[in-house]
């Protein structure tokens, strides 16, 4: 058997007097695919960055030992040394496709750059292999492409992009950092296609890194599983999801959202009907430099949610999912439709019964770096909605409304005084929770509210939520774009695409057998429970 | 993305500031100047309009440090009494322009819609003119004096408060746990008092600190043109321009006020560079992670 | 009409419609001067001069003795053809006066920039590329200086130093350019280092700012993770990015500088605008405060129209919509 492409032994990270990185080594074999993975913090990114040279945190120490196809040692090498590897003989692609891209550069100079740099090609030379790699990545049109800017781009093609320049060189090895994390699922297993046929054509090696094991599970061969910097775990692909050995891996599977796992508890099917959407439209304007443009977010939506239940609205990005939510809770204007919450009128609400509505519609947003003030207390917080709507008199009894709610989302009643900055993600997005489920609200809108927690997080969170429908009976209005999520906490689904609603049904039905082809096309890009190897 | 621990990992604000030396020394600088200009008028030796032409031009020395004019007037002494004046112009004024220009952009910046466009349109129209020439057309109109210049320098200086005010506040407006509240129902006035004001208070502060700095040489310049504090009250940059006849034969009368000026400015402006390092939260990331080496 | 359609000119029409509308508003600023005076324009401007007969001559010939509002509207026709009034003091058309002293503060404006430009931009530039390094700390210990240093003041110090002293250039006064540029050129290097100095400290933190906020991003990463030769990341895809924003700012600098140079202008006898609007508000010389402001104010409108419109070329992300 041949030298692995990297072999990387004993690597450590140390930044100032904390060590991000321990004792990690791994081989990287010819045209296989290592699949590093780990949650926020796992140290993933930082190893493959130091693994290659490319780590250049101010004040980061690497120590160890990584060596290119058992001849070039990478650690402490020499800058030359290290350029002519860089997009020579390593390609990289990154996570965001936004600003991974220069903006004032055509396509085809930035992937001309490093031919001319490292194949001493002349620009017409290079010229004609950058159409040749624009072709190879699928990106349509490839001739009018090469003059195009990034701006011109959706994501996906620009990370189709980012893939022929990290490939331009043909180099044996290629690092790819979360590439398809922030894509929609459908381009996502569009880009994982991509990639595995190139490998195959290319015979290039790979190493993807990603916290979602149902995209390692597609793309993998070997496995190593980081947390905290270390190595926990590392095994072939089909050992690691057959036979984990290790309790923190275990713990990753069982916490994986997939679809067909689990459903929520099942609701009384007569329950009175609670919140009633009827030809729901919004437009609005943008400003851009150049002018005004309209944009129309939603498109004559109705739906129902019953009492006790979860209606489950998934989209991909630009579906206008969010929209509606923004038009529930008074933050965006609706251009037209009418929505009634048991009755009230909830678009055309005034004065003094506005906040009467407020207090029946809660809202859980996604970011729990964001959703708390940073300078308020958890208990000032908590204790807003109390305030506002007049839910307990005087200081002592709100304490002990403010120290029921922590209860009920779990958290020790200490936490009352603490920070949003000494909680951790998991722990904000309960407060969040509780905090919304102060004004003891009667539909709760949950606007991706579990998408930027750690799987393991996500899953307790979610486990918290469905608990919470259970005892207090409330109605949720659960907005996501993972469909095993969906599945998990929704009775009934609507799928939306740019703005306009395509499917409509019982979650049972829509899962056990789509109608549209839309649906079908999410539900076949979603990674399944077993890996692609077992296939 | 980092993960938190339970314990807090966020260093105290004036902790971080006090890190930085250059800011310790500025912010004890600036104390000084603040005892100055309170005290100046029990700490200066001499009276500042004590004329005493036989001691005309003396070089510094045991008796007057930094020497004397071309009316033998102490010129320490009137450089003391001329820093609390020009502190007292520069303060008052910011703090006009503070008021008035942080409730402007506050509003304009949360209420947004024909309130906002009507509001900018002024502060872009004020932006239109250099600040000492919009400064000058004020004085223009309402004569020359200390009570115009406090006006003039004031008024010139809102919009910038007026625009970073909004700014803040746009991009505070639009934070999730803001709009979490608003979706709940909790009234504007809460909102602001407790989400939007704080929050906002950094870049702020900032700009106090470096306007305050401005100030003092916008007055600088007023007073130099002889169209801000008017002689017999002593001003720095009318000292200066009194100098000019006097630089090669008594280079004390120009340097002293020059250096006074010089060295409050910088003090203020080292002071708000810290305050910024230390409230911008993108600069304040790399600095608590440099100081864990 | 396709062309009507395309980005950037609807781009320059939206800002042209601004810049308008800001202009707007300009003039009825400078028309309030005259009319905010608390006391009679005329007579404060007449001073000791006041005879009954004069005071009503000067008051029919700029018009006071009209409604205010058929005074805006005369003023606004007025300007447009050109004609701004007559100086108070000595009875000169405003606008031909204007017109005598501006080249000497565009020669002024355009050497101070130039001065600004040459240092701020290699300065900012490298002092971000070496950030946190001992050269970084130099630069910005050396701009802090610059930022806080009285111009008036430095100009007075370098008139001390070079003319009075060492003799080697004018203490003050101008020679234009095209009659004597020998001696243009002696007499505007102390002022125009004065304006020039002060403004380079300020655009060196501007540089260095824009420069080190580039280099945070996505791309530059890739730029390197591409192993292309240090100098093609730092000029190709960090300073060209940052430049843009530099674009934006050396317009607002202009600002400062227009401003700047009245009180440089006074310092070294310069007889251009800036000494003029100085004279006149001395002398409470209405006509002429108002024509110079709105001069000043126009030109600056211009100067960031221009700005933004080559802003709009050079972006593709405008350019492309």
């Amino acid at each position: 058997m041949s030298d692995p492409v990297l072999s990387v032994r004993d690597l450590r990270v140390r930044i100032g007097d904390r060590e991000i990185v321990r004792d990690v080594g791994f081989d990287v074999q010819r045209e296989k695919t290592l699949g590093i993975v780990g949650e926020s913090g796992s140290g993933k990114t930082m190893t493959a960055l130091a693994a290659t040279g490319l780590l250049d945190t101010p004040g980061a120490v690497v120590s160890g030992r990584s060596t290119l196809a058992g001849e070039t040692e990478l650690v402490g090498a020499s800058p030359r040394l290290l350029r002519r590897v860089h997009g020579g003989r390593i390609g990289f692609v990154f996570q965001d496709p936004g600003t991974s891209l220069n903006p004032l550069l055509t396509l085809e100079r930035q992937i001309t750059e490093s031919l001319e740099t490292h194949r001493k090609m002349t620009r017409r030379q290079a010229n004609a292999r950058a159409l040749e790699l624009l072709d190879a990545v699928g990106l349509p049109d490839p001739q009018r492409r090469l003059d195009a800017y990034p701006h011109q781009l959706s994501g996906g093609q620009r990370q189709r992009v980012m893939i022929a320049i990290a490939l331009a060189c043909d180099p044996e090895l290629l690092i790819a950092d979360e590439p398809t994390t922030s894509l929609d699922v459908t381009t996502q297993s569009q880009i994982i296609e991509l990639v595995r046929d190139l490998q195959r054509d290319f015979g290039t090696a790979v190493v993807w890194i990603s916290h979602d094991l149902g995209v390692i599970g597609q793309v993998a061969d070997d496995v190593t599983v980081l947390r905290d910097g270390e190595i926990v775990e590392q095994a072939p692909i089909l050992e690691i999801f057959d036979e984990p050995k290790n309790a923190y891996t275990r713990e990753l599977l069982r916490a994986r959202p997939l679809v067909g796992r689990s459903e929520p508890a099942p609701a009384s099917p007569d329950a009175p009907v609670l919140l009633r959407v009827d030809g729901l439209d919004v437009q609005f304007a943008v400003n851009t430099p150049v002018g005004k443009s309209t944009v129309h977010a939603v498109k004559q939506l109705s739906f129902e949610v019953r009492r006790g239940t979860t209606l489950g609205l998934v989209g991909e990005s630009g579906s206008g999912k969010s929209t509606v939510a923004g038009t529930l809770t008074g933050l965006i204007q609706p251009t037209a439709g009418t929505a009634r919450l048991d009755g009230v009128d909830v678009f055309g609400v005034r004065g003094a019964a506005t906040k009467e509505l407020r207090r029946r519609i809660g809202l859980v947003f996604q970011d729990p770096f964001s959703s708390l003030d940073p300078r308020v207390r958890v208990q000032t917080a908590i204790d807003e909605p109390l305030r506002v709507h007049g839910l307990a008199k005087g200081k002592r009894a709100r304490q002990t409304r403010v120290a029921e709610s922590l209860e009920l989302v779990g958290l020790p009643a200490s936490f009352a005084s603490r920070y949003p900055h000494e909680l951790s993600g998991g722990q904000r997005q309960r407060v969040s929770i509780a905090r919304a489920l102060a004004a003891e609200p009667e539909l709760l809108i949950l606007d991706e509210a579990t998408a930027s927690l750690d799987v393991s997080v996500q899953a307790h969170v979610l486990d918290l939520l469905a608990a919470l429908q259970r005892e207090l009976g409330l109605t949720y209005l659960f907005i996501g774009h993972d469909l095993a999520v969906i599945q998990q906490m929704s009775h009934q689904v609507l799928v939306m695409r740019d703005g306009e609603a395509v499917e409509y049904r019982t979650a049972a039905e829509l899962f056990a057998d789509p109608e549209h082809d839309y649906t079908r096309a999410l539900l076949a890009a979603v990674p399944p429970a077993r890996p692609r190897a077992a296939v | 993305m980092t993960t938190f621990t339970g314990e807090s990992t966020r260093v105290a604000s004036w902790r971080l500031l006090l890190r930085n030396p250059v800011t310790v020394v500025s912010a004890v600088l600036l104390g000084v100047v603040v005892f100055v200009a309170v005290a100046a008028n029990w700490i200066a030796p001499f009276g500042v309009n004590d004329v005493d032409v036989p001691n005309a031009l003396q070089p510094p020395s045991g008796q007057h440090w930094f020497g004397t004019d071309e009316l033998g007037r102490d010129v320490l002494s009137r450089v003391l009494v001329a820093i609390q004046a020009s502190i007292r112009v520069a303060v008052v004024s910011v703090a006009f322009a503070v008021v008035v220009g942080v409730t402007v952009g506050i509003v304009a910046g949360y209420r947004g819609g024909w309130v906002d466009t009507v509001f900018m349109r002024v502060v872009d129209v004020m932006f239109a003119f250099p600040v000492l020439l919009l400064a000058l057309a004020i004085v223009a109109v309402l004569g020359p004096g200390t009570t115009t210049t406090i006006l003039a320098i004031g008024t010139v200086y809102t919009p910038i408060f007026a625009r970073v005010a909004r700014a803040s506040t746009l991009s505070v407006r639009v934070e999730p746990y803001v709009q979490m509240s608003r979706a709940m129902g909790t009234g504007d006035l809460y909102i602001l008092g407790r989400h939007i004001v704080p929050n906002i208070a950094g870049p702020l502060i900032v700009q106090t600190s470096l306007s305050l700095a401005f100030a003092i040489l916008s007055e600088a310049a007023l007073s130099f043109l002889g169209l801000g504090i008017q002689p017999p009250q002593p001003s720095l940059g009318r000292m200066i321009f009194d100098s000019q006849g006097f630089v090669t034969m008594a280079w004390w009368m120009a340097v002293f006020p020059g250096a006074a000026i010089f060295v409050i400015v910088l003090a203020f402006n080292l002071v708000g560079d810290g305050l910024r390092d230390v409230l911008d939260p993108k600069q304040r990331t790399m600095i608590e992670a440099r100081g864990k080496r | 009409m396709a062309v009507l359609t395309h980005p950037i000119i609807r781009f320059i029409a939206r800002r042209l419609l601004y810049s308008l509308v800001v202009l707007l508003g300009v003039l009825i600023v400078v028309f309030a001067l005259v009319h905010l005076v608390p006391g009679d324009p005329v007579r404060i401007a007449l001073g000791t001069r006041y005879t009954p007969e004069a005071y009503n001559a000067l008051r029919s010939a700029s018009g006071l003795d009209r409604p205010i509002v058929e005074q805006f509207f005369g003023y606004i026709g007025s300007a447009l053809t050109g004609d701004l009034g007559v100086s108070f003091r000595n009875g000169d058309p405003v606008t031909v006066t204007l017109l005598q002293r501006l080249p000497a503060t565009v020669s002024l404006g355009v050497a101070g920039i130039l001065i600004a430009l040459v240092i701020a931009l290699p300065a900012g530039i490298w002092s971000a590329l070496r950030e946190g390094r001992v050269s970084d700390a130099i630069v910005r210990i050396t701009s802090q200086f610059g930022v806080s240093i009285p111009d008036f003041w430095l100009g007075i110090l370098l008139i001390a130093l070079f003319a009075t002293t060492l003799g080697w250039l004018p203490t003050s006064g101008y020679r234009p350019l095209f009659d004597d540029p020998a001696g243009w050129l002696r007499h505007i290097v102390l002022p125009s280092l004065t304006v020039g100095l002060v403004a380079a400290a300020i655009m060196t933190r501007y540089v260095r700012s824009a420069v080190l906020e580039v280099a945070s991003m996505g791309y530059v990463r890739t730029a390197r993770s591409k192993g292309l030769p240090p100098r093609v990341v730092t000029f190709r895809h960090t300073v060209r990015n940052a430049l843009i924003p530099v674009l934006t700012i050396t317009g607002i600098q202009l600002a400062t500088i227009l401003g700047g140079v009245i009180v440089v202008e006074v310092v070294f006898a310069w007889p251009g605008l800036g000494r003029l609007v100085y004279n006149a508000v001395a002398a409470r010389d209405y006509p002429v405060i108002q024509g110079a402001v709105l001069l000043i104010a126009t030109l600056f409108l211009i100067i960031n129209l221009v700005v933004d419109v080559l802003y709009a070329v050079v972006d593709p992300r405008i350019r492309l919509a």
